[in-house]
Protein backbone atom coordinates (compact mmCIF):
# COMPACT_ATOMS: atom_id res chain seq x y z
CA UNK A 1 0.00 0.00 0.00
CA UNK A 2 2.39 2.09 0.89
CA UNK A 3 6.23 1.70 0.08
CA UNK A 4 9.11 4.06 0.79
CA UNK A 5 12.30 2.60 -1.42
CA UNK A 6 15.96 4.54 -0.31
CA UNK A 7 13.95 7.76 0.21
CA UNK A 8 15.94 11.06 1.82
CA UNK A 9 14.47 14.20 1.84
CA UNK A 10 16.59 17.35 2.63
CA UNK A 11 13.83 21.04 3.30
CA UNK A 12 14.79 23.20 0.69
CA UNK A 13 17.86 26.11 2.00
CA UNK A 14 18.87 23.40 4.71
CA UNK A 15 21.94 21.17 4.99
CA UNK A 16 20.23 18.62 7.28
CA UNK A 17 18.65 15.21 6.18
CA UNK A 18 15.51 15.04 7.62
CA UNK A 19 14.68 11.32 6.19
CA UNK A 20 17.76 9.31 5.35
CA UNK A 21 17.85 6.12 3.07
CA UNK A 22 14.27 4.98 4.39
CA UNK A 23 13.24 1.81 2.94
CA UNK A 24 10.12 0.79 4.69
CA UNK A 25 6.75 -1.21 2.87
CA UNK A 26 3.49 -1.23 4.67
CA UNK A 27 0.56 -3.66 3.28
CA UNK A 28 -3.09 -2.78 2.98
CA UNK A 29 -4.88 -3.15 6.59
CA UNK A 30 -1.96 -2.71 8.53
CA UNK A 31 -1.68 -0.35 11.92
CA UNK A 32 2.17 1.18 11.79
CA UNK A 33 3.33 3.27 15.19
CA UNK A 34 6.20 5.81 13.90
CA UNK A 35 8.08 6.55 16.89
CA UNK A 36 10.97 8.84 17.98
CA UNK A 37 11.99 12.01 18.92
CA UNK A 38 10.78 15.72 17.93
CA UNK A 39 12.49 16.36 14.51
CA UNK A 40 13.34 12.50 14.24
CA UNK A 41 11.72 13.01 10.76
CA UNK A 42 7.92 11.72 11.31
CA UNK A 43 5.92 14.18 10.16
CA UNK A 44 8.39 14.67 7.03
CA UNK A 45 7.73 10.61 6.51
CA UNK A 46 3.85 11.49 6.52
CA UNK A 47 3.70 14.29 4.18
CA UNK A 48 5.85 12.49 1.63
CA UNK A 49 2.99 9.76 1.77
CA UNK A 50 0.52 13.01 1.26
CA UNK A 51 3.18 14.36 -1.51
CA UNK A 52 3.09 17.81 0.52
CA UNK A 53 6.67 17.41 -0.32
CA UNK A 54 8.48 15.28 -2.92
CA UNK A 55 11.50 13.17 -1.78
CA UNK A 56 14.96 14.74 -2.77
CA UNK A 57 16.36 10.99 -3.55
CA UNK A 58 14.62 7.67 -3.94
CA UNK A 59 10.74 6.99 -4.82
CA UNK A 60 8.05 7.02 -2.70
CA UNK A 61 4.73 4.81 -3.92
CA UNK A 62 1.26 5.17 -2.28
CA UNK A 63 -1.41 2.72 -3.89
CA UNK A 64 0.75 1.96 -6.93
CA UNK A 65 1.74 5.79 -8.12
CA UNK A 66 5.32 6.92 -7.34
CA UNK A 67 3.64 9.80 -5.67
CA UNK A 68 7.23 11.88 -6.50
CA UNK A 69 6.11 11.81 -10.29
CA UNK A 70 2.85 12.54 -9.82
CA UNK A 71 2.30 15.85 -11.74
CA UNK A 72 0.20 17.82 -9.68
CA UNK A 73 -3.48 17.83 -10.83
CA UNK A 74 -3.27 14.77 -9.85
CA UNK A 75 -2.39 14.97 -6.62
CA UNK A 76 -6.01 15.92 -5.63
CA UNK A 77 -6.67 12.34 -6.61
CA UNK A 78 -3.87 10.88 -4.55
CA UNK A 79 -5.28 12.96 -1.78
CA UNK A 80 -8.88 11.49 -1.65
CA UNK A 81 -6.85 8.45 -0.99
CA UNK A 82 -5.53 9.45 2.01
CA UNK A 83 -7.07 10.67 5.40
CA UNK A 84 -5.57 12.38 7.91
CA UNK A 85 -5.90 13.78 11.54
CA UNK A 86 -3.64 16.15 13.30
CA UNK A 87 -2.28 16.85 17.09
CA UNK A 88 -4.14 20.53 16.64
CA UNK A 89 -7.58 19.02 15.09
CA UNK A 90 -7.32 21.77 12.35
CA UNK A 91 -11.40 22.14 12.56
CA UNK A 92 -12.53 24.95 10.87
CA UNK A 93 -14.70 27.22 13.74
CA UNK A 94 -17.30 28.87 11.96
CA UNK A 95 -18.50 25.26 10.89
CA UNK A 96 -20.45 22.83 13.45
CA UNK A 97 -19.70 19.14 13.76
CA UNK A 98 -21.92 18.12 11.25
CA UNK A 99 -20.55 20.73 8.40
CA UNK A 100 -16.42 20.04 9.24
CA UNK A 101 -16.89 16.57 8.47
CA UNK A 102 -19.92 17.35 5.32
CA UNK A 103 -16.82 19.99 3.95
CA UNK A 104 -14.65 17.27 3.09
CA UNK A 105 -17.29 15.89 1.05
CA UNK A 106 -18.56 18.61 -0.54
CA UNK A 107 -15.21 20.04 -1.81
CA UNK A 108 -14.19 16.88 -3.32
CA UNK A 109 -18.04 17.00 -5.30
CA UNK A 110 -19.31 14.72 -3.85
CA UNK A 111 -23.50 14.75 -4.69
CA UNK A 112 -25.56 16.28 -1.55
CA UNK A 113 -27.31 12.85 -1.32
CA UNK A 114 -24.18 10.80 -0.33
CA UNK A 115 -23.21 13.62 2.27
CA UNK A 116 -26.61 13.50 3.55
CA UNK A 117 -26.13 9.88 3.95
CA UNK A 118 -22.82 9.18 4.95
CA UNK A 119 -22.03 12.63 7.14
CA UNK A 120 -24.28 11.16 9.82
CA UNK A 121 -23.29 7.74 9.55
CA UNK A 122 -19.30 8.55 9.78
CA UNK A 123 -20.46 11.09 13.14
CA UNK A 124 -22.05 8.15 15.08
CA UNK A 125 -19.14 6.00 14.17
CA UNK A 126 -16.98 8.49 15.89
CA UNK A 127 -19.46 8.84 19.12
CA UNK A 128 -20.66 12.06 18.30
CA UNK A 129 -24.66 11.31 17.69
CA UNK A 130 -26.38 14.14 18.88
CA UNK A 131 -23.53 16.40 18.84
CA UNK A 132 -24.13 17.54 15.18
CA UNK A 133 -25.04 21.43 15.67
CA UNK A 134 -21.95 22.37 18.40
CA UNK A 135 -19.36 24.36 16.56
CA UNK A 136 -16.06 22.98 17.76
CA UNK A 137 -15.12 25.46 20.41
CA UNK A 138 -17.95 23.97 22.83
CA UNK A 139 -16.32 20.41 22.28
CA UNK A 140 -13.54 18.59 24.40
CA UNK A 141 -10.61 17.91 23.03
CA UNK A 142 -11.05 14.49 22.67
CA UNK A 143 -14.78 14.86 21.04
CA UNK A 144 -12.90 17.71 18.47
CA UNK A 145 -10.55 14.87 17.80
CA UNK A 146 -13.22 12.69 16.92
CA UNK A 147 -14.45 15.14 14.71
CA UNK A 148 -11.09 15.66 13.07
CA UNK A 149 -10.91 11.69 12.58
CA UNK A 150 -14.78 11.85 10.95
CA UNK A 151 -13.60 14.34 8.58
CA UNK A 152 -10.67 12.39 7.91
CA UNK A 153 -12.47 8.88 7.44
CA UNK A 154 -15.81 10.22 6.23
CA UNK A 155 -14.85 9.75 2.14
CA UNK A 156 -13.90 6.06 3.60
CA UNK A 157 -9.87 6.28 1.99
CA UNK A 158 -8.26 3.18 2.17
CA UNK A 159 -5.07 4.90 3.86
CA UNK A 160 -5.56 6.98 7.14
CA UNK A 161 -2.75 9.08 8.30
CA UNK A 162 -2.42 10.38 12.46
CA UNK A 163 0.05 12.61 13.21
CA UNK A 164 0.52 12.74 17.36
CA UNK A 165 -3.39 12.45 17.29
CA UNK A 166 -3.46 11.93 21.04
CA UNK A 167 -0.86 14.59 21.73
CA UNK A 168 -3.13 17.26 23.08
CA UNK A 169 -5.08 14.85 24.86
CA UNK A 170 -5.40 13.32 28.27
CA UNK A 171 -4.69 9.57 28.50
CA UNK A 172 -8.39 8.32 29.45
CA UNK A 173 -9.32 10.64 26.34
CA UNK A 174 -6.65 9.24 24.60
CA UNK A 175 -7.59 5.63 25.32
CA UNK A 176 -10.78 6.29 23.09
CA UNK A 177 -9.27 7.65 20.19
CA UNK A 178 -7.12 4.90 19.68
CA UNK A 179 -9.82 2.86 20.17
CA UNK A 180 -11.47 4.61 17.43
CA UNK A 181 -8.49 4.19 15.27
CA UNK A 182 -8.31 0.95 16.13
CA UNK A 183 -11.61 0.56 14.85
CA UNK A 184 -11.25 2.10 11.48
CA UNK A 185 -8.25 -0.35 11.19
CA UNK A 186 -10.40 -3.21 11.10
CA UNK A 187 -12.25 -2.04 8.46
CA UNK A 188 -9.15 -3.18 6.03
CA UNK A 189 -8.10 0.96 6.30
CA UNK A 190 -4.30 1.02 6.68
CA UNK A 191 -3.30 3.44 9.47
CA UNK A 192 -0.26 4.91 9.95
CA UNK A 193 0.69 6.98 13.52
CA UNK A 194 3.64 8.84 14.24
CA UNK A 195 3.57 9.25 18.42
CA UNK A 196 5.76 9.64 21.26
CA UNK A 197 2.81 8.36 23.25
CA UNK A 198 4.95 4.96 24.64
CA UNK A 199 2.12 3.97 26.97
CA UNK A 200 -0.31 3.85 23.82
CA UNK A 201 2.39 2.00 21.99
CA UNK A 202 3.41 -0.24 24.58
CA UNK A 203 -0.69 -1.36 25.30
CA UNK A 204 -1.46 -1.54 21.23
CA UNK A 205 1.45 -3.92 20.20
CA UNK A 206 1.40 -3.20 16.86
CA UNK A 207 4.02 -2.70 14.54
CA UNK A 208 6.61 -0.40 15.45
CA UNK A 209 9.16 1.93 13.08
CA UNK A 210 11.67 3.97 15.47
CA UNK A 211 12.91 7.04 13.37
CA UNK A 212 16.28 8.71 15.05
CA UNK A 213 17.57 11.41 13.12
CA UNK A 214 16.10 10.58 10.18
CA UNK A 215 16.91 7.18 9.66
CA UNK A 216 14.86 4.11 10.35
CA UNK A 217 16.40 2.29 13.24
CA UNK A 218 13.95 -0.42 14.34
CA UNK A 219 11.20 -1.91 12.49
CA UNK A 220 9.39 -4.24 14.58
CA UNK A 221 6.22 -6.26 14.49
CA UNK A 222 3.84 -5.95 17.94
CA UNK A 223 6.65 -3.67 19.02
CA UNK A 224 6.56 -1.32 22.18
CA UNK A 225 7.88 2.08 22.61
CA UNK A 226 11.44 1.55 23.95
CA UNK A 227 13.53 -1.14 22.37
CA UNK B 1 -21.38 24.63 -8.07
CA UNK B 2 -23.74 25.66 -5.31
CA UNK B 3 -20.67 25.47 -3.05
CA UNK B 4 -18.58 27.38 -4.91
CA UNK B 5 -21.60 30.02 -5.76
CA UNK B 6 -21.99 30.26 -2.27
CA UNK B 7 -18.46 30.73 -1.41
CA UNK B 8 -18.83 33.18 -4.16
CA UNK B 9 -21.38 35.49 -2.90
CA UNK B 10 -19.75 35.20 0.82
CA UNK B 11 -16.96 36.40 -0.54
CA UNK B 12 -17.79 39.74 -2.44
CA UNK B 13 -19.94 40.61 1.16
CA UNK B 14 -17.11 40.13 2.96
CA UNK B 15 -15.32 42.05 1.08
CA UNK B 16 -17.63 44.43 -0.05
CA UNK B 17 -15.85 47.64 0.15
CA UNK B 18 -12.50 46.49 -1.67
CA UNK B 19 -15.20 45.13 -4.79
CA UNK B 20 -16.78 48.41 -4.76
CA UNK B 21 -13.31 50.11 -5.19
CA UNK B 22 -12.08 47.67 -7.38
CA UNK B 23 -15.83 47.68 -9.60
CA UNK B 24 -15.03 52.01 -9.68
CA UNK B 25 -11.92 51.65 -10.77
CA UNK B 26 -12.73 49.42 -13.64
CA UNK B 27 -15.45 51.28 -14.39
CA UNK B 28 -13.53 54.68 -14.60
CA UNK B 29 -10.28 52.98 -16.36
CA UNK B 30 -12.20 51.16 -18.56
CA UNK B 31 -14.07 54.46 -19.60
CA UNK B 32 -11.15 56.07 -20.33
CA UNK B 33 -9.85 52.95 -22.58
CA UNK B 34 -12.87 52.91 -24.35
CA UNK B 35 -13.06 56.35 -25.25
CA UNK B 36 -9.29 55.78 -26.58
CA UNK B 37 -10.73 52.76 -28.57
CA UNK B 38 -13.58 55.30 -30.13
CA UNK B 39 -11.16 58.00 -30.94
CA UNK B 40 -8.74 55.78 -32.69
CA UNK B 41 -12.14 54.98 -34.81
CA UNK B 42 -12.68 58.50 -35.14
CA UNK B 43 -9.50 59.22 -36.80
CA UNK B 44 -9.21 56.42 -38.81
CA UNK B 45 -12.45 57.45 -40.21
CA UNK B 46 -11.57 61.17 -40.70
CA UNK B 47 -8.31 59.76 -42.56
CA UNK B 48 -10.49 57.34 -44.60
CA UNK B 49 -12.88 60.02 -45.33
CA UNK B 50 -10.75 62.66 -46.54
CA UNK B 51 -7.48 60.93 -47.82
CA UNK B 52 -10.24 59.14 -49.61
CA UNK B 53 -11.55 61.99 -51.29
CA UNK B 54 -8.99 64.55 -52.14
CA UNK B 55 -5.18 64.30 -51.76
CA UNK B 56 -4.20 67.96 -53.93
CA UNK B 57 -6.08 70.64 -54.19
CA UNK B 58 -5.73 72.98 -57.25
CA UNK B 59 -7.10 76.59 -56.95
CA UNK B 60 -7.53 78.55 -59.54
CA UNK B 61 -6.74 82.38 -59.76
CA UNK B 62 -9.60 85.13 -59.04
CA UNK B 63 -10.17 88.50 -59.64
CA UNK B 64 -8.43 89.49 -56.40
CA UNK B 65 -5.73 86.86 -56.75
CA UNK B 66 -2.40 87.89 -56.20
CA UNK B 67 -0.01 84.97 -58.14
CA UNK B 68 2.33 85.60 -60.91
CA UNK B 69 0.30 83.17 -63.07
CA UNK B 70 -2.67 85.12 -62.39
CA UNK B 71 -3.68 88.13 -64.44
CA UNK B 72 -4.63 90.79 -61.84
CA UNK B 73 -8.59 91.50 -61.91
CA UNK B 74 -9.53 88.73 -63.62
CA UNK B 75 -10.72 84.83 -63.21
CA UNK B 76 -9.21 82.06 -64.75
CA UNK B 77 -10.65 82.14 -67.94
CA UNK B 78 -12.54 78.61 -69.45
CA UNK B 79 -9.47 78.05 -71.77
CA UNK B 80 -7.17 77.98 -68.25
CA UNK B 81 -9.57 76.27 -66.71
CA UNK B 82 -9.55 73.32 -69.83
CA UNK B 83 -6.05 73.39 -70.26
CA UNK B 84 -5.17 72.82 -66.40
CA UNK B 85 -8.34 70.17 -66.90
CA UNK B 86 -6.07 68.11 -69.72
CA UNK B 87 -2.74 68.45 -68.12
CA UNK B 88 -4.31 66.92 -64.94
CA UNK B 89 -6.41 64.30 -66.76
CA UNK B 90 -2.70 63.49 -68.87
CA UNK B 91 -1.27 62.69 -65.87
CA UNK B 92 0.43 58.99 -65.21
CA UNK B 93 -0.17 59.75 -61.42
CA UNK B 94 -3.74 60.99 -61.61
CA UNK B 95 -6.45 58.90 -60.51
CA UNK B 96 -9.85 61.45 -60.48
CA UNK B 97 -10.05 65.27 -61.00
CA UNK B 98 -13.26 67.07 -59.86
CA UNK B 99 -13.93 70.65 -60.35
CA UNK B 100 -15.96 72.74 -58.34
CA UNK B 101 -17.03 75.90 -58.66
CA UNK B 102 -16.99 78.52 -56.40
CA UNK B 103 -20.70 78.42 -55.86
CA UNK B 104 -20.14 74.47 -54.62
CA UNK B 105 -17.15 75.41 -52.71
CA UNK B 106 -19.50 78.43 -50.77
CA UNK B 107 -22.26 75.53 -50.25
CA UNK B 108 -19.87 73.09 -48.73
CA UNK B 109 -18.56 75.93 -46.42
CA UNK B 110 -21.75 76.71 -45.71
CA UNK B 111 -22.59 73.18 -44.94
CA UNK B 112 -19.40 73.41 -42.56
CA UNK B 113 -19.48 76.62 -40.81
CA UNK B 114 -23.46 76.90 -40.43
CA UNK B 115 -23.43 77.27 -36.92
CA UNK B 116 -20.23 80.02 -36.83
CA UNK B 117 -20.39 83.39 -36.54
CA UNK B 118 -18.15 83.26 -40.10
CA UNK B 119 -20.55 82.54 -42.37
CA UNK B 120 -21.85 86.30 -42.25
CA UNK B 121 -18.62 87.70 -43.27
CA UNK B 122 -17.69 85.47 -46.36
CA UNK B 123 -19.65 85.12 -49.88
CA UNK B 124 -19.63 83.11 -52.56
CA UNK B 125 -17.37 85.12 -54.59
CA UNK B 126 -14.48 85.26 -51.96
CA UNK B 127 -14.14 81.61 -53.20
CA UNK B 128 -12.39 79.88 -55.64
CA UNK B 129 -13.17 77.84 -58.30
CA UNK B 130 -10.78 74.87 -57.61
CA UNK B 131 -9.93 70.95 -59.01
CA UNK B 132 -10.01 68.43 -56.33
CA UNK B 133 -7.76 65.60 -57.27
CA UNK B 134 -7.18 61.96 -55.94
CA UNK B 135 -3.92 60.50 -56.60
CA UNK B 136 -3.40 56.47 -57.78
CA UNK B 137 -0.46 57.12 -54.91
CA UNK B 138 -0.46 59.85 -52.35
CA UNK B 139 2.80 59.93 -51.92
CA UNK B 140 3.69 60.97 -55.28
CA UNK B 141 2.54 64.11 -55.68
CA UNK B 142 5.21 66.13 -56.48
CA UNK B 143 4.87 65.25 -60.00
CA UNK B 144 1.22 66.53 -60.40
CA UNK B 145 1.95 69.73 -58.67
CA UNK B 146 4.97 70.46 -60.33
CA UNK B 147 3.05 69.53 -63.94
CA UNK B 148 0.01 71.97 -63.40
CA UNK B 149 2.14 74.46 -61.09
CA UNK B 150 2.94 77.16 -63.40
CA UNK B 151 0.10 76.78 -65.59
CA UNK B 152 -1.40 79.90 -66.09
CA UNK B 153 -4.80 80.82 -64.22
CA UNK B 154 -3.23 78.53 -60.83
CA UNK B 155 -3.06 80.45 -58.47
CA UNK B 156 -1.94 77.70 -56.06
CA UNK B 157 -1.75 74.51 -55.66
CA UNK B 158 -2.26 72.46 -51.89
CA UNK B 159 -1.37 69.17 -50.55
CA UNK B 160 -4.15 68.30 -48.03
CA UNK B 161 -1.86 66.16 -46.37
CA UNK B 162 -0.36 68.95 -45.11
CA UNK B 163 -2.98 70.63 -43.24
CA UNK B 164 -4.30 67.24 -42.31
CA UNK B 165 -1.31 65.91 -40.83
CA UNK B 166 -0.77 68.34 -37.55
CA UNK B 167 -4.30 67.86 -36.79
CA UNK B 168 -3.82 64.17 -37.00
CA UNK B 169 -0.50 64.80 -34.88
CA UNK B 170 -3.05 66.38 -32.31
CA UNK B 171 -5.78 63.82 -31.85
CA UNK B 172 -2.94 61.28 -32.33
CA UNK B 173 -1.48 62.76 -29.18
CA UNK B 174 -4.96 63.31 -27.10
CA UNK B 175 -5.57 59.23 -27.97
CA UNK B 176 -2.01 58.53 -26.73
CA UNK B 177 -2.78 60.64 -23.56
CA UNK B 178 -6.24 59.15 -22.96
CA UNK B 179 -4.72 55.52 -23.57
CA UNK B 180 -1.67 55.91 -21.25
CA UNK B 181 -3.88 57.61 -18.47
CA UNK B 182 -6.24 54.76 -18.56
CA UNK B 183 -3.41 51.94 -18.85
CA UNK B 184 -2.33 53.37 -15.33
CA UNK B 185 -5.86 53.16 -14.37
CA UNK B 186 -6.28 49.69 -15.29
CA UNK B 187 -3.06 48.43 -13.74
CA UNK B 188 -4.20 50.18 -10.47
CA UNK B 189 -7.37 48.19 -10.80
CA UNK B 190 -5.24 44.86 -11.39
CA UNK B 191 -3.48 45.43 -8.58
CA UNK B 192 -6.55 46.04 -6.67
CA UNK B 193 -8.11 42.75 -7.64
CA UNK B 194 -4.63 41.37 -6.75
CA UNK B 195 -4.73 42.57 -2.85
CA UNK B 196 -8.44 41.76 -2.63
CA UNK B 197 -8.15 38.26 -3.48
CA UNK B 198 -4.99 38.09 -1.51
CA UNK B 199 -6.90 38.63 1.55
CA UNK B 200 -9.78 36.89 0.97
CA UNK B 201 -7.67 34.39 0.22
CA UNK B 202 -5.87 35.02 3.30
CA UNK B 203 -8.96 35.43 5.66
CA UNK B 204 -9.78 31.85 4.47
CA UNK B 205 -6.56 29.86 4.49
CA UNK B 206 -7.48 27.51 6.95
CA UNK B 207 -10.20 26.14 4.69
CA UNK B 208 -8.43 26.38 1.56
CA UNK B 209 -5.18 24.08 3.91
CA UNK B 210 -8.10 21.55 4.19
CA UNK B 211 -9.39 21.53 1.06
CA UNK B 212 -6.30 20.69 -0.56
CA UNK B 213 -5.47 18.03 2.08
CA UNK B 214 -8.86 16.33 1.10
CA UNK B 215 -8.14 16.87 -2.24
CA UNK B 216 -9.91 19.23 -3.64
CA UNK B 217 -9.02 20.12 -6.94
CA UNK B 218 -7.03 23.49 -7.87
CA UNK B 219 -10.17 24.69 -9.81
CA UNK B 220 -12.35 23.99 -7.21
CA UNK B 221 -10.54 26.13 -4.54
CA UNK B 222 -9.75 28.81 -7.23
CA UNK B 223 -13.36 28.93 -8.77
CA UNK B 224 -14.87 31.27 -6.03
CA UNK B 225 -12.43 33.76 -5.78
CA UNK B 226 -11.88 33.20 -10.06
CA UNK B 227 -15.84 34.52 -9.74
CA UNK B 228 -15.70 37.02 -7.27
CA UNK B 229 -13.05 39.13 -9.43
CA UNK B 230 -14.47 38.62 -12.51
CA UNK B 231 -17.95 39.78 -11.24
CA UNK B 232 -16.36 43.08 -9.83
CA UNK B 233 -14.50 43.43 -13.06
CA UNK B 234 -17.32 42.59 -14.75
CA UNK B 235 -19.80 45.06 -13.19
CA UNK B 236 -16.58 47.70 -13.80
CA UNK B 237 -16.84 46.67 -17.88
CA UNK B 238 -20.92 47.12 -17.33
CA UNK B 239 -21.23 50.73 -16.33
CA UNK B 240 -18.33 51.24 -18.66
CA UNK B 241 -20.02 50.27 -21.39
CA UNK B 242 -23.26 52.49 -20.15
CA UNK B 243 -20.84 55.47 -20.44
CA UNK B 244 -20.06 54.37 -24.02
CA UNK B 245 -22.94 54.05 -25.31
CA UNK B 246 -24.20 57.37 -23.01
CA UNK B 247 -21.41 59.16 -24.41
CA UNK B 248 -22.26 57.76 -27.92
CA UNK B 249 -26.15 58.26 -27.66
CA UNK B 250 -25.92 62.15 -26.22
CA UNK B 251 -22.39 63.35 -27.19
CA UNK B 252 -22.20 61.98 -30.37
CA UNK B 253 -25.47 61.90 -32.09
CA UNK B 254 -26.92 64.00 -29.71
CA UNK B 255 -24.50 66.94 -29.93
CA UNK B 256 -21.24 66.31 -32.26
CA UNK B 257 -23.07 64.68 -35.16
CA UNK B 258 -25.91 67.28 -35.89
CA UNK B 259 -23.30 70.36 -35.69
CA UNK B 260 -20.54 68.91 -37.85
CA UNK B 261 -21.86 66.72 -40.51
CA UNK B 262 -19.21 66.82 -42.78
CA UNK B 263 -17.16 64.32 -40.98
CA UNK B 264 -18.33 60.60 -40.54
CA UNK B 265 -18.52 60.21 -36.90
CA UNK B 266 -18.39 56.62 -34.81
CA UNK B 267 -21.67 54.93 -34.81
CA UNK B 268 -23.00 52.11 -32.90
CA UNK B 269 -21.16 49.06 -34.83
CA UNK B 270 -17.69 50.68 -33.65
CA UNK B 271 -18.68 51.24 -30.00
CA UNK B 272 -20.20 47.57 -29.92
CA UNK B 273 -16.61 46.79 -31.11
CA UNK B 274 -14.88 49.04 -28.16
CA UNK B 275 -17.57 47.42 -25.73
CA UNK B 276 -16.47 43.73 -26.74
CA UNK B 277 -12.78 44.97 -26.32
CA UNK B 278 -13.39 46.75 -22.78
CA UNK B 279 -15.43 43.18 -21.61
CA UNK B 280 -12.16 41.10 -23.05
CA UNK B 281 -9.62 43.50 -20.86
CA UNK B 282 -12.18 43.34 -18.15
CA UNK B 283 -11.77 39.74 -18.35
CA UNK B 284 -7.85 39.44 -18.38
CA UNK B 285 -7.75 41.95 -15.92
CA UNK B 286 -9.22 40.14 -13.04
CA UNK B 287 -8.17 36.74 -13.69
CA UNK B 288 -4.27 37.09 -14.08
CA UNK B 289 -4.16 38.99 -10.89
CA UNK B 290 -6.38 36.45 -9.35
CA UNK B 291 -4.27 33.42 -10.29
CA UNK B 292 -1.25 35.19 -9.12
CA UNK B 293 -2.55 36.04 -5.93
CA UNK B 294 -4.07 32.89 -5.12
CA UNK B 295 -0.77 30.62 -6.31
CA UNK B 296 0.43 30.11 -3.26
CA UNK B 297 -2.40 29.13 -1.12
CA UNK B 298 -2.51 26.60 -3.76
CA UNK B 299 0.71 25.38 -4.05
CA UNK B 300 0.60 21.64 -3.49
Amino acid sequence: MIKFQDVSKTYEGQTHQALRDVNVGIDKGEFVFLVGASGSGKSTFLRLILREYRPTRGHVYVAGSDVGRLPSCRIPRLRRKVGIVFQDFRLLPGKNVYQNVAFALKVIGKPSSVIRRTVPETIEMVGLSGMEDRLPDELSGGEQQRVGLARAFVNRPPILLADEPTGNLDPATSVGIMKLLDRINRTGTTVVMATHDSTIVDQMRKRVIELVDGAVVRDQSKGVYGS
Amino acid sequence: MRHTLSETFSGLRRNLTSTLAVVVTMWVSLSLFGIGVLSAQQVDLIKGRWYDRIELTVFLCTAASQGQNCDPGQDATQAQKDAVRAALESNDEVQTVFYQSKDQVYEEFREVYKDSSILGTMRASDMQDLFRIKLKNPEEYQGVRSAVEGMPGVQAVQDLRQYLEPLFGWMNLAQALTVGASALLLLAAALQIGNTIRMAAFSRRRELGIMRLVGASNFYIMAPFLLESLIAALAGALLANGTLAALEQFVILGKAKPSIQTVPWVDWNHVVIAMVVLVAVAVVLSIIPTLIATRRYLKV
